[in-house]
């Protein structure tokens, strides 16, 4: 089946997700959609899929406009997507759940179990999919329930498999059995449409390689391409970003991070020995790909994440698995990786939103009562220094724009008195004046004397506003390099190079 | 449709205008109820099929019906203006006249306090499900003190309140302790508390000193007069308000000062809207979820000892039992008020207004009280659906998400 994307456009009020996105899946290939978070890249399959309705474009399948009003009608059509995030009923076996929806009867419309199972082993032997149909979901790890999903699709006949991020969740090891399973079920002819944003697999398996880059296709790469030319692509680099700042004076440590370790829900530790220092006056840019730890380093900072083994030290103070209110009072300004869900309340008031991590300080409160017209004279001050856009300072916080939601984020870290600040994916999603803004604000704290450490998968972002760069891969850092390193170097370092190789190379 | 202007739109899409909205769309599901329900009623409209009478007859006979019911409901409610007219031309009967309104604030008093109660756990993002049997504990535990203690009234009234208040806080300490520290589920477990409380109310009142002396059955000793919270115009008035709405009045006033302007409600509110943005703000999830269910148990089990205290004097094993389940009610009175202490409790003088009516209007027409349920519980459901009901009246509002948020189901 040969599967055309043309000129797909899908917005969501003013914010265009997909913009003009092309691509065509041949029977038999594995083609990758490669890019960041937030690139486009999940509602460009549910386009596909059916979920999401496109403003623009159309999709073909062999050379026949088509289109789905729901993803019934798309699994029809022969098209099957294994989500992120699996769509399984836990307490059901593995062949009840392959069935769904499509279950084989008997007379008197009784389940037909033993054609089940045939159909599942069946499936199993032909796609080396190995799953005991008898299980309980439940009880399966993650990689099997994974082939469950997999067998499902295929159970209802399709003929392009959607894999939406399929190795952010697996082992290493499942991670290479899935690329067998891939592979064997290219060689019985069936398409599959690889959404990543891991290079390595990605070049591993792959036919083809789309690169997506805020909603729009920014290339087409061939597997062959080096690591380094594919993590240039995406991370990109069509706005030249220049800061405008004069070298720094730094001085004695602010943050020291020793021999750091840290775990992700699942248990794997994905902060690997980091360690680093943040100096006073300098920015200390921290790039690398998406999901190499950056995360969860920023989340063991903050207290929000247990620290297995090492120490944190801010400005002589241990704050090793203290708490967020303690590493707060430290003196640690945060401004968080998801903004919406970790660093706003939507249903407050930009008022309280400035104030949010400060409520029982002073002056904003006295003996346990707030003082509101303190909180509101804060807000008038904030609104004004940090030109955010608001119609009041009692408005909604979610009235704002991205930009200007961002700004309170950053006004509120930078009116504490701060040590340290720790800024994740600060821009964001965010217009090219609210990243100018919010990147001034970043080297004026520098220039106050303080340290600043800017976690960022934007090579760009990372080049313009660093004194000094830190790449991460893999839970470790694999070279810490002046700004002034080619884009090649950082490329190289970002998937796992060697500083000394890469500087050879 | 003619085009509505901006200005209304936007006054209709305010909470409180959504809130009248839906009583009056209560009132309407009730008048159906009337017609299906009431046999003259009825029979009028089965006339059109079989040409006797007619659609005139029809109308007059459902207006009279449904106008008599909501009528006897207003002055079995509040105030019959007759009769008010005959007391104050007369100075006479002022005892019928007020009765009413002293019934509903009666019925009123300790339902607001529960109500708020549940409403502070509701607006933290946690449900406390269990305030009945935290206001039964709280009724065993005020009576305990105010049955046994001979002390002037100045210091027995506050005793007895301050034992109910603890019955409840340590009731409602248990489930914010289980969720804090094991992650269990405070709806389960508050719910399942309701009937420990049950059977430990029947314990209390069967096999212990607190049973009435000379009595084999489920019944309480009496308060001491001490412990009373005596009739607001004394006990020969025959009006049965009493200084519990006062109490009921200083709590509105607390916690709304509480939500809105203590830094502690604030921290509760923001872990309402946003666990995750209040654990990075350095809200200790812990400590808000263990006060949460500490205030709300205690404001609960002050509902039950107000109810003894003020009105029953005694309990018996059915004490807040079935539809006398304040607790419960409590719920849905939070959901009607948007969870706010003002609105909780002008939810908790209608529902009171529409018990106390719906029996005023069983005696005088023979509409049954059910109706009265009925309307209460079709107005809840109009609340519980915003969208619902800007639907009908054709609002479109951006407000809709803040008020689904008001009434959303329960959390994860």
């Amino acid at each position: 089946m040969r599967v055309e994307l043309r000129g797909i456009t899908k917005r969501f009020g003013s914010f265009t997700a997909n913009d003009q996105i092309s691509l065509t899946v041949e029977p038999g290939q594995i083609h990758c959609l490669l890019g960041e978070n937030g690139a486009g890249k999940s509602t460009l399959m549910n386009v596909l899929f059916g979920l999401l309705h496109p403003d623009e474009g159309e999709i073909l399948i062999d050379g026949k406009a088509v289109s789905f009003a729901n993803s019934g009608e798309a699994v029809r059509q022969g098209i099957g997507m294994v989500h992120q995030h699996f769509m399984l009923v836990p307490v059901f076996t593995v062949a009840e759940n392959v069935v769904l929806g499509f279950e084989p009867t008997k007379s008197f419309d009784r389940l037909d179990r033993k054609k089940a199972d045939e159909d599942i082993r069946e499936a199993s032997r032909r796609f080396g999919l190995e799953v005991d149909p008898d299980a309980v979901v439940e009880e399966l790890p993650v990689g099997i329930q994974q082939r469950v999903e997999i067998l499902k699709a295929l159970n209802h006949d399709a003929q392009l498999l959607i894999l939406d991020e399929p190795t952010a969740v697996l082992t290493p090891q499942e991670i290479d059995s899935l690329i067998e399973i891939m592979r064997s079920l290219k060689a019985a002819g069936k398409s599959i449409l690889f959404i990543s944003h891991k290079l390595r697999e990605v070049r591993d398996v792959s036919d083809v390689i789309t690169v997506i880059r805020q909603g729009r296709v920014v290339g087409t790469a061939q597997p062959s391409d080096s690591e380094a030319q594919l993590a240039s692509l995406m991370v990109g680099r069509d706005v030249i970003l220049t800061v405008e700042k004069q070298v720094g004076t730094p001085g004695a440590a602010r943050l020291e991070i020793r021999d750091l370790v840290v775990r992700d829900d699942r248990g794997v530790a994905v902060v690997d020995g980091v360690t680093l220092d943040v100096l006073a006056g300098e920015i200390l840019a921290l790039a690398g790909v998406q999901g190499n730890g950056q995360t969860e380093l920023v989340e063991a900072l903050a207290g929000m994440r247990a620290v297995e083994s090492g120490t944190i030290v801010l400005d002589g103070q241990d704050i090793t698995n203290a708490s967020p209110r303690h590493v707060l009072d430290a003196g640690l300004g945060h401004v968080p990786e998801d903004r919406h869900r970790d660093g706003l309340v939507l249903s407050m008031s930009v008022a309280d939103n400035l104030v949010l991590n400060t409520p029982r300080r002073a002056p904003f409160a006295s003996r346990g009562t707030r003082r509101r017209a303190e909180v509101r004279r804060n807000a008038v001050e904030r609104i004004r220094d940090f030109d955010i856009r608001t119609e009041s300072p009692e408005s909604l916080v979610s009235s704002l724009s991205g930009g200007n939601q961002q700004k309170v984020i950053v006004a509120r870290e930078l009116s504490r008195p701060i040590k340290v600040l720790v800024a994740a994916q600060p821009t964001r999603g965010l217009d090219v004046g609210s990243i100018e803004y919010v990147h001034r604000q970043f080297v004026r704290q520098r220039n106050e004397g303080q340290g600043v450490l800017i976690v960022s998968s934007e090579l760009d972002e990372v080049l313009a506003l660093g004194d000094r760069i830190a790449v991460m891969h893999h839970g470790k850092i694999t070279g810490v390099v002046s700004p002034t390193t080619s884009r090649e170097t950082i490329g190289l370092l970002m998937t796992g190079v060697t500083l000394e190789e890469a500087t050879r190379a | 449709m003619p085009k509505v202007p901006r200005w209304l739109r936007r006054a209709f899409s305010s909470a409180v205008l959504l809130t009248f909205l839906a009583i009056g769309l209560g009132l309407i599901v009730g008048t159906f109820v009337v017609i299906i329900t009431t046999t003259p009623v009825l029979d009028a409209w089965r006339g059109l099929f079989h040409s006797w009478g007619g659609p005139g007859h029809a109308l007059k006979t459902t207006f009279d019906y449904v106008g008599a019911a909501y009528r006897d409901m207003f002055t079995g409610a509040i105030i019959d203006p007759n009769s008010l007219w005959h007391s104050i031309s007369t100075g006479q009967g002022w005892t019928s006249t007020l009765t009413p309104l002293s019934e509903t604030l009666t019925y009123a008093t300790p339902l607001t306090i529960a109500s708020i109660g549940v409403g502070i756990t509701f607006q933290t993002g946690l449900f406390n499900i269990g305030a009945n049997g935290q206001a039964i504990i709280g009724g065993i535990a005020g009576v305990a003190v105010g049955s046994s203690l001979h002390l002037p009234t100045v210091f027995l009234v506050p005793l007895t309140l301050l034992a109910g208040v603890l019955g409840g806080v340590i009731t409602g300490a248990l489930p914010g302790l289980l969720k804090s520290f094991t992650g269990a589920h405070e709806v389960i477990v508050t719910l399942m508390f309701n009937y420990v409380a049950n059977l430990i109310l029947i314990f209390a009142l069967l096999s212990t000193p607190l049973q009435q002396p000379g009595q084999g059955n489920d019944i309480s000793r009496n308060l001491l007069p001490g412990a009373l919270l005596s009739p607001l115009f004394g006990t020969s008035s025959g009006l049965r308000v009493n200084w519990g709405v006062f109490i009921a009045a200083g709590v509105v006033i607390l916690a709304w000062w509480f939500l809105e302007r203590s830094s502690l409600g604030f921290e509760f509110r923001v872990s309402g809207a946003n666990p995750h943005a209040a654990r990075v703000s350095g809200i200790n999830p812990r400590k808000i979820t263990i006060l949460a269910f500490l205030i709300s148990g205690g404001l609960a089990g002050l509902a039950g000892i107000t109810e003894v205290a003020g009105t029953t004097h005694f309990i018996d094993g059915g004490f807040l039992v079935g539809s006398a389940g304040i607790g419960f009610t409590a719920i849905t009175v939070s959901l009607l008020g948007r969870n706010r202490p003002v609105g909780i409790m002008w939810g908790a003088l209608l529902f009171a207004a529409l018990g106390v009516g719906g029996r005023s209007m069983q005696a005088s027409t023979g509409i049954p009280l059910d109706l009265a349920t009925i309307i209460q519980y079709s107005i809840v459901l109009f609340i519980a659906t915003p969208v619902m009901v800007q639907e009908i009246f054709r609002i479109r509002t951006r407000s809709t998400t803040e008020l689904q948020l008001a009434s959303q189901g329960w959390n994860t």
